[in-house]
């Protein structure tokens, strides 16, 4: 079998080419065959991603030795030709691992991270009954365009994380765009919306594949446009088209702190290679600028905090609903809006060593993801718009992802991501069904006692809540059970804090959960019309999600389970990077956390059941107590951000900026053109006349007039006289003569 | 052998002959001028054939060049006559003063 991990460019290509087939021949072939192109390719890419992904099983089952295992390191490494000894250190470090047993004695290793790492590695091993060697990732590079001496490389990083990555998108994106066969149907601009999805899903593969930091920059705005391409898909409210470019302009901002952290990492890094192993090894060497990967660090978050809806940025997210719902299952919870999460996993060393998540006070990513999580919790309550309410859940779920990486549990925030992606994929295309049954509505007012209408939808909505609420076995469970477990035990210290802030939300996502399901699904019907059960090609991707929601979860059974070995924690063995990755600890499974967070799963979803269904508790409180009602009107207005955003910051700037700028315009800007402009006419004055008519014409006319003269003078010798011209022959002939016989 | 005296003839003969060319108004004169000059060409040229090949009287490469020469001159005056004639027909004139329409 061909090795597909050296050529995953090929998962991509055929999305790019899909993208090109659609948006060319897509309005000619109709959208039978649109949507038939679209399918076909994610299919192929699904393939290849299996593919892709047991092929790195493999890897990790029989890693690579010796000669094989130098040069891989030494691709991984980014190529870095003034550092030969390093690479050299390190592949003799990992040589040397795999070489020996899992007892051995890692003191006279050389290399500090390594030998730390091989040390994890040794009670990793003995968890599982296996050894498990340091596996470098499969690196293919390929020179984009040189500068200087700095080569900048394009290439392919496939890795666990990649190979999971490429796995998710693949399987979300082809449901979705089977699913929008349905959804769309009749849409004025299918082929658009085909293409445009076509592209996405290039571009999203495109990025998780990145080898080096410039790439993923690319393609990160790249998912960035056709995030924005597809909220604004029905342009013609503008509705529609300002939550379009609010979600561009607020990503913007977050997109200067990511180009700023590439360079600041790249400068950092000795200036030589983007390659994100190549800066990952830097930031673990300990010889790396503390300030430098600090300041970078920051920069880097300042992405993720648009990008993955965090805290302050978030505001773009739940206006990007504007969008067809497919679209926001697929960009706007599954896939694009990881794509920070997956930034601070793949970069995990210089968030790790650069805000110091395993050793310092400094909080900084754990906060803002808490923050996030309970923030995005508290706002969900009040939304009565379906697709609003999973929005905020997603920016809520998305904070629990960055909480878990900020508190060293990077097993758990990747598993988080990958399980979430399934479950919020499941309701978000349930919430697009229920759409369809009730005249294209998302107001859950207008909704009610939708169960006896819509059988599959219902309970596909109902697994896919639980396994958000986190009701044991379903995946959700699982995935935020570990978050709360690294939150529980930390890397040194523990975060107290954020485990209060992640239990707190596990009892907040239960409950308002519990009340979209009970003000959709159950009470009476209160909309207009009769509601109609979705066709098969919406059904069955709810329920391939919801069977993925419920199983996924097991992919990482914790040990504590004394399962057989090959059954447990099977997700981090073969995902956690073990190259060029920071020393993390891994949780231990918590009896008493994961019956905790269990119950009070449990208990938000009867209180959420006793006050929507049963109508018990203080209904009608925000009408009596004036704090209640204050704190409402808050929420109400999402803290009032957007009207900071914009009636403050960008109104109180906008004025002055303006005024400044015409000030400018006029006093500055013209003036320098205008004084340039008289410059240049009087300049251009002194050159026609002293240059052109002097100097130029003169020539000229002067040649002219030269010549006219000396013919006028010679043409007298024209006689036309025969004899006078044999005169003159002999003239000269005499001359000739005398001074052939007298002179020579 | 003396060559002198033919050298001499030869010299008057061209002398007369570059008079009449540049004297004559008359077309036909000057043609027969021209023969004159060539003439006293042809003179020189069989004098000195003959005083180089003095010994070898077998060598008369002089005096063909002579007959090439009269050849030549027989098929200039040949076409000069045209000439004259035609000039003659469009002109009613053989005045060389009168074929001036090069003048400057």
């Amino acid at each position: 079998m061909p090795q597909l991990l050296d050529k995953v460019w090929i998962v991509p290509a055929v999305m790019a080419a899909s993208f090109l087939l659609i948006l060319f021949f897509g309005k000619r072939a109709g959208t039978k065959a649109t949507a038939a192109i679209g399918i076909a390719a994610v299919s192929i890419c699904l393939v290849f991603s299996v593919v892709v992904a047991g092929q790195w099983i493999n890897r990790v089952n029989h890693p690579p030795t010796g000669e094989a295992l130098a040069e891989d390191i030494r691709q991984a490494s980014g190529l870095t030709p003034q550092t030969p000894e390093v690479v050299e250190g390190e592949i003799d470090a990992a040589t040397h691992d795999s070489g020996e047993t899992v007892e051995g004695d890692h003191a006279a290793d050389d290399h500090a991270s390594d030998g730390e790492h091989a040390a994890a590695e040794g009670e990793h091993g003995d968890e599982h009954g296996g050894a498990h060697a340091s596996v470098p990732p499969v690196v293919r590079t390929a020179t984009w365009f040189e500068i200087g001496p700095i080569d900048f490389e394009i290439g392919t990083l496939v890795d666990g994380l990649t190979a999971m990555m490429l796995i998710t998108v693949c399987i979300i994106s082809l449901l979705v765009h089977i699913y929008s066969t349905e959804y769309l149907h009749g849409d004025v601009r299918f082929t658009h919306y085909y293409a445009f999805l076509s592209l996405f899903t290039a571009s999203m593969l495109f990025y998780v594949m990145s080898s080096n930091t410039l790439q993923m920059l690319v393609g990160w705005e790249l998912v960035g446009l056709c995030s924005f391409g597809l909220i604004g898909h029905w342009w013609e409210e503008k509705k529609n088209t300002d939550a379009a470019l609010k979600a561009f302009l607020t990503n913007r901002v977050g997109d200067m702190g990511l180009i700023i952290g590439v360079t600041i990492t790249f400068f950092a890094a000795g200036a030589t290679s983007f390659n994100v192993l190549h800066i990952n090894e830097y930031a673990l060497s300990g010889a790396a600028n503390s300030t430098l990967l600090l300041v970078g660090a920051l920069c880097l978050f300042g992405g993720v905090t648009s990008k993955s809806g965090q805290f302050p940025l978030h505001t773009w997210l739940p206006d990007a609903m504007a969008g067809p719902t497919p679209v926001s299952a697929l960009i706007h919870a599954a896939t694009m809006v990881v794509a920070g999460v997956y930034l601070i996993a793949r970069l995990y060393a210089v968030f790790f060593e650069g805000l110091g998540i395993g050793s310092s006070s400094f909080h900084y990513v754990a906060f803002i993801g808490g923050f996030t999580t309970v923030m995005g919790g508290a706002l969900a309550f009040v939304q009565t718009d379906l697709k609003k309410v999973l929005a905020y859940s997603t920016i809520s779920q998305l904070g629990y992802m960055v909480m878990a990486l900020g508190v060293g549990a990077w097993t758990a925030g990747v598993f988080h991501l990958f399980t979430h992606a399934f479950f919020k994929a499941c309701l978000f295309l349930g919430a697009g069904s229920v759409s369809h049954a009730c005249h294209h509505t998302f107001d859950m007012r207008e909704m009610g006692g939708l169960r006896k209408y819509m059988k599959s939808t219902h309970i596909t909505f109902l697994i896919a809540t639980l396994a958000l609420a986190g009701i044991v076995p379903l995946a959700g469970f699982w995935s935020k059970d570990e978050i709360l477990a690294g939150a529980q035990q930390g890397q040194e210290n523990a975060y107290t804090a954020m485990l209060v802030m992640g239990l707190v939300t596990a009892l907040m996502t239960a409950a308002y959960m519990g009340r979209a399901y009970w003000m959709t699904f159950w009470g009476e019907y209160r909309g207009h019309g009769t509601p109609h059960e979705s066709p098969k090609v919406i059904t069955v991707p709810l329920w391939i999600l919801a069977i993925c929601a419920v199983f996924l979860g097991f992919l990482n059974l914790p040990a504590w389970f004394n399962a057989p070995s090959w059954a447990t924690t099977r997700f981090e063995h073969f995902v956690e990077p073990t190259f060029a990755f920071p020393a993390v600890e891994h949780p231990e499974f918590t009896p008493w956390l994961a019956v905790l967070s269990t119950v009070l799963a449990v208990a938000g979803l009867a209180i959420a059941y006793l006050y929507y269904e049963r109508n018990k508790g203080p209904h009608g409180l925000t009408h009596r107590n004036a704090a209640a009602r204050a704190g409402y009107t808050f929420l109400e207005n999402k803290y009032y951000l957007d009207t900071l955003y914009t009636d403050i910051i960008a109104a109180d700037t906008k004025g002055p900026l303006a005024r400044a700028a015409y000030w400018i315009n006029q006093n500055v800007l013209d003036g320098i053109v205008d004084g340039a402009a008289t410059v240049f006419k009087k300049l251009s004055g002194v050159v026609y006349r002293g240059v052109d008519q002097l100097v130029v014409d003169g020539v000229v006319n002067g040649t002219g007039l030269a010549s006219e003269e000396s013919g006028q003078l010679l043409r007298r010798m024209q006689t036309g006289k025969v004899q006078q011209y044999a005169a003159i022959l002999f003239a000269g002939v005499v001359v000739l003569a005398g001074v052939l016989v007298f002179v020579v | 052998m003396l060559v002198n005296q033919f050298l001499f003839l030869g010299a008057i003969l061209f002398c007369i002959g570059v008079y009449g060319v540049l004297v004559r108004r008359n077309l036909v004169l000057v043609l027969m001028s021209i023969e004159l000059i060539l003439n006293s060409v042809n003179i020189n040229l069989v004098a000195f054939g003959a005083m180089w090949h003095a010994n070898d009287t077998a060598n008369l490469s002089g005096q063909v060049f002579a007959l090439f020469v009269i050849a030549v001159a027989a098929a200039e005056v040949g076409v000069g006559l045209a000439l004259v004639l035609m000039i003659f027909r469009n002109r009613q004139s053989i005045d060389a003063d009168d074929v001036d329409l090069l003048k400057g």
